[in-house]
């Protein structure tokens, strides 16, 4: 017998998942549980969404209305969802490969038209899936398969870029702060707008192994050392930000209306609903 | 009154990665044969930040009833 919280919101039977041993996005999906857990969503009323990855089998484990698309297209579903029934809290699992590679330019335009969507991208800095490829938040100068010598590209930051195509809430949460991630996901979730969480995962497997990383429990005591909540980092001198990688809520904005909001008032002026 | 929890493991999805004994504040933990073992019980101050951190949900805090 499982916990009571993996009994109620996950798939026990598909249970252990085929995550690689020490995987951050086994936490990574504790969390997302335990935040739709925590909202008292009713859970016919929650969509996952995931598109393709080592990140997005995570639709097959969560015990929700699931929806496992094609690569990249996990935004272009989620907002059909979305727009077909509104009234459905819709939640996207994503990749960093998926979601910024591929699915970059879902990504933008989903940022743009201010969705009520909770995009969560679980984000282990390479393609694992298929054998270790740099991606595009694979840190610049660090090894791939695809890149024996360094990684010559400089690397996305997701929020940043999520802030900047429009996304009205954005943040970056980490395996090893599984409290605080809760929360953020818990608060993205609740924001009427599009939101997007950056999942900062740990891959051992690949990543690790190819950058000398160590295994789970050094790259997560990295995690620790290195980031810092953005709350905190506000009061503190520039110099001793750096190196550093914020976490937290890192920007919100409220004063955006929210999509399908305003397709409703289209829908009504133009007499439908009668 | 305060709830009385016990700490339960279920070895058969732990997959010995190690994080809830390198994280565990008391050294309550310890993997052999690639299996988690709670090895000091006593010790267990109940915090749950293994259940938190276990990738694979192999360990977790049970409200006794």
């Amino acid at each position: 017998m499982p916990s009571k919280l993996i009994e109620k919101t996950l798939r026990v039977n598909r249970l252990p998942h085929i995550w690689c041993p020490g995987c951050g996005h086994g936490i990574l999906m504790r969390d997302v549980a335990q935040a739709i857990d925590n909202c008292g969503l009713d859970p016919d009323k929650v969509v996952i969404v995931s598109g393709i990855g080592c990140s997005s089998r995570a639709a097959g484990y969560m015990n929700y209305n699931t929806l496992h698309t094609t690569h990249g297209r996990a935004l272009a579903f989620a907002t059909g969802v979305k727009m077909a029934n509104p009234d459905l809290t819709v939640i996207c699992i994503t990749g960093d490969g998926d979601c910024t590679a591929i699915g970059g330019n879902h990504l933008i335009h989903a940022c743009r038209r201010n969705i009520d969507i909770t995009s969560i991208v679980f984000n282990n800095n390479i393609y694992g899936m298929t054998g270790g490829q740099y991606s595009p938040t694979t840190p610049h100068g660090e090894k791939g398969t695809t890149a024996p010598y360094g990684n010559i590209d400089y690397n996305f930051d997701i929020p940043k870029l999520a802030e900047a195509a429009g996304a009205t809430f954005t943040g970056r949460c980490t395996a090893y702060h599984a409290p605080q991630a809760i929360k953020l996901i818990e608060d993205a979730i609740k924001h009427h707008g599009f939101s997007l969480i950056e999942g900062m995962s740990v891959c051992p497997t690949y990543y690790g192994r190819k950058n000398k990383k160590g295994d789970s429990v050094a790259m997560m005591n990295w995690q620790k050392d290195t980031c810092i909540d953005a709350k905190v980092a506000s009061k503190l001198p520039p110099e001793k930000l750096e190196g550093k990688i914020l976490i937290g809520e890192l920007s919100r904005d409220e004063s955006k209306e929210e999509y399908t909001d305003m397709y409703m008032k289209i829908i009504e002026k133009c007499g439908g609903n009668k | 009154m305060a709830v009385k929890k016990n700490l339960v493991t279920n070895p058969k999805w732990c997959k010995g990665c190690g994080i809830c004994v390198a994280f565990c504040p008391k050294d309550v933990l310890a993997i052999k044969k690639e299996k988690i073992v709670i090895e000091n019980p006593d010790n267990c101050i109940k915090c749950g930040l293994c259940e938190l951190r276990c990738p694979d949900y192999a360990i977790w805090l049970e409200e006794e009833e």
